[in-house]
């Protein structure tokens, strides 16, 4: 039934114009841009793909669960699959699922065009990426359900998770190296999880001296928070 | 197999300080179609929430096919439907792709094409929802309620925004599910859809019901006729206990003097009369 669900919701995000635009567009028309502002130097171009692969994990899995859950409450599309046998946690899974091929996709775009446009090397450790996409997703999309009971319409949903992700990545480290930050702000984002994602997924595309095990311990304890969260505040309706 | 399909006992529900259902009982027996009656906020969508599992009771003993509602068990959630009073759907989605959809979470669903055809939406198998009327999405709501081939179908308000040509042919579609052997709980504003299509019905005021009986027989106790004819160009109305004595009475007078009494009616009740002098007798008093 998660299966099922989960090829369901793929037909459908592609049926959704706008989805696909801030899902895939959006983080690729910014990775074009701004890579090519700085294509001739290699050291931002080490920076600008591994953050902006992590703003692509936030956006298909945080943004897109908490604007998608909220719709679906609002419609009453989540009361109509609860009065059914369908299971809540194959439901969830297909919702998730969905998501998270989004988010893989785009990591896979970036990955590419990064190579193939700018001559940023292949990455150097392929599992500690997909190892690391995969953290951040689970991390992302677990905090995007449970914003979503915070949201109280779709109409405010824009505003909710822009509220969240425009300052979230720009304290952390997607455009620039956030060393350059004031020291506040740089605390600010290392408290958050999307800077050890961007630090996880730098080590294994850019590789260097990054503190994975570090950064995936923030990452975990966000999830671990977002789980529970997610679960506590289900709202059906 | 149990010959009650629902079985509700002294059914409370609380919200803080609000009492919405108080001591509600009745029972619904299995092919039967029951019309539950009532004003807006009486507590018929509470009532029929707390069958179908949405809701937890305060107070009570609910069993809905014999299983206690409140467990939601798969096996039990399989052999029912329900039509939500107001639910969406994905607006990208196809109808055909919805009705399948939902199909593959039942045992055993009817067919989906079948199903489509049932409710009278083939015309519009292929359209996405946003595409679709209001009266077609009650449908295509009807039809994803029973694509499962529920034992027990729960209707809430199901005609509301209907043309009546539309209403006709919803009624046709609960009558054959009768006939199919279905239960229907039904919740409805509308009076003549109730009575036309309820086996017994039962008017909730107030939480807690004031009537419960066949449409027909509704209100028997105290019946009250009406009596009415025209006489120098005015219409006389009389409401009675009793017509016979009334008629002897107003025809010999007639007769005595030479009138005709133009137009002379006795009607009986009808669930309608029944249900306006139950569910306004405050407001009178």
């Amino acid at each position: 039934m998660a299966w099922a669900q989960f090829r369901l919701e793929r037909r459908l995000f592609w049926r959704s114009p706008t989805a696909a635009f801030f899902n895939f567009v959006l983080p690729l028309l910014l990775l074009v841009l701004v890579a090519s502002v700085f294509s001739s130097d290699a050291k931002e171009l080490d920076v600008l793909v591994p953050g902006i692969a992590g703003m692509s994990v936030m956006a298909t899995t945080f943004n897109a669960l908490a604007f998608n859950l909220t719709a679906l409450r609002e419609l009453g599309i989540l009361k109509r699959v609860q009065g059914t046998p369908m299971p809540a946690a194959s439901y969830l899974a297909g919702l998730l699922g969905s998501a998270v091929a989004n988010a893989f996709v785009q990591i896979a775009l970036v990955v590419v065009i990064g190579h193939l446009a700018y001559g940023v090397d292949w990455p150097h450790n392929w599992a500690a990426l997909a190892g690391f996409t995969a953290l951040g997703v689970t991390c992302f999309g677990s905090l995007g359900i449970a914003f979503s009971h915070a949201i109280p319409s779709s109409d405010a949903a824009p505003a909710y998770v822009n509220a969240v992700f425009l300052p979230v990545i720009f304290i952390s480290g997607v455009f620039y190296s956030s060393d350059d930050l004031p020291a506040f702000l740089d605390g600010v984002a290392r408290a958050l999880p999307l800077k050890h994602v961007i630090d996880g997924l730098s080590g294994a595309i850019v590789g260097g001296s990054v503190d994975m095990a570090g950064a995936a311990g923030v990452v975990v304890a966000w999830t671990a928070l977002g789980v529970l969260l997610a679960v506590r505040g289900f709202r059906w309706e | 197999m149990a010959a009650l399909a629902i079985e509700v006992s002294d059914l409370h529900k609380s919200y803080g300080p609000l009492d919405a259902v108080r001591g509600v009982s009745f029972t619904v027996e299995r092919g039967e179609v029951f019309g539950l009656l009532g004003p807006n906020g009486a507590g018929k969508t509470t009532t029929v929430e707390i069958l179908e599992g949405y809701r937890h009771r305060s107070r009570g003993d609910v069993r809905v096919l014999g299983h206690d509602p409140e467990r939601r068990e798969r096996r039990w959630q399989e052999r029912i439907g329900i039509v939500l009073q107001s639910c969406g759907f994905h607006p990208m989605i196809t109808v055909r792709e919805a009705v399948e959809h939902f199909g593959k979470a039942y045992p055993s669903p009817r067919d989906p094409r079948e199903t489509i055809e049932l409710v009278g939406l083939e015309d519009k198998a292929g359209a996405r929802t946003k595409e679709l009327s209001g009266g077609q999405r009650r449908r295509l709501d009807l039809a994803l309620a029973l694509v499962g081939d529920p034992e027990l179908i729960f209707l809430d308000e199901p005609t509301t925004g209907f043309d009546p040509a539309a209403r006709r042919t919803a009624w046709a579609v609960i009558r054959r599910l009768k006939e199919l052997g279905k239960t229907v709980l039904l919740t409805t504003h509308y009076l003549d859809e109730a009575q036309s299509l309820s086996d017994r019905v039962a008017i909730i005021k107030d939480g807690a019901i004031v009537a419960e009986g066949p449409p027909g027989e509704l209100g028997a106790e105290r019946p009250r006729y009406r009596v009415s004819y025209t006489a120098n160009g005015k219409r006389v109305e009389h409401e009675t206990e009793d017509p016979t004595e009334l008629l002897h009475r107003l025809t010999g007078e007639a007769l005595a003097r030479g009138l005709r009494l133009e137009g002379l009616q006795v009607s009986r009740p009808t669930l309608e009369d029944v249900y306006l002098q139950l569910t306004t007798e405050d407001e009178r008093a």
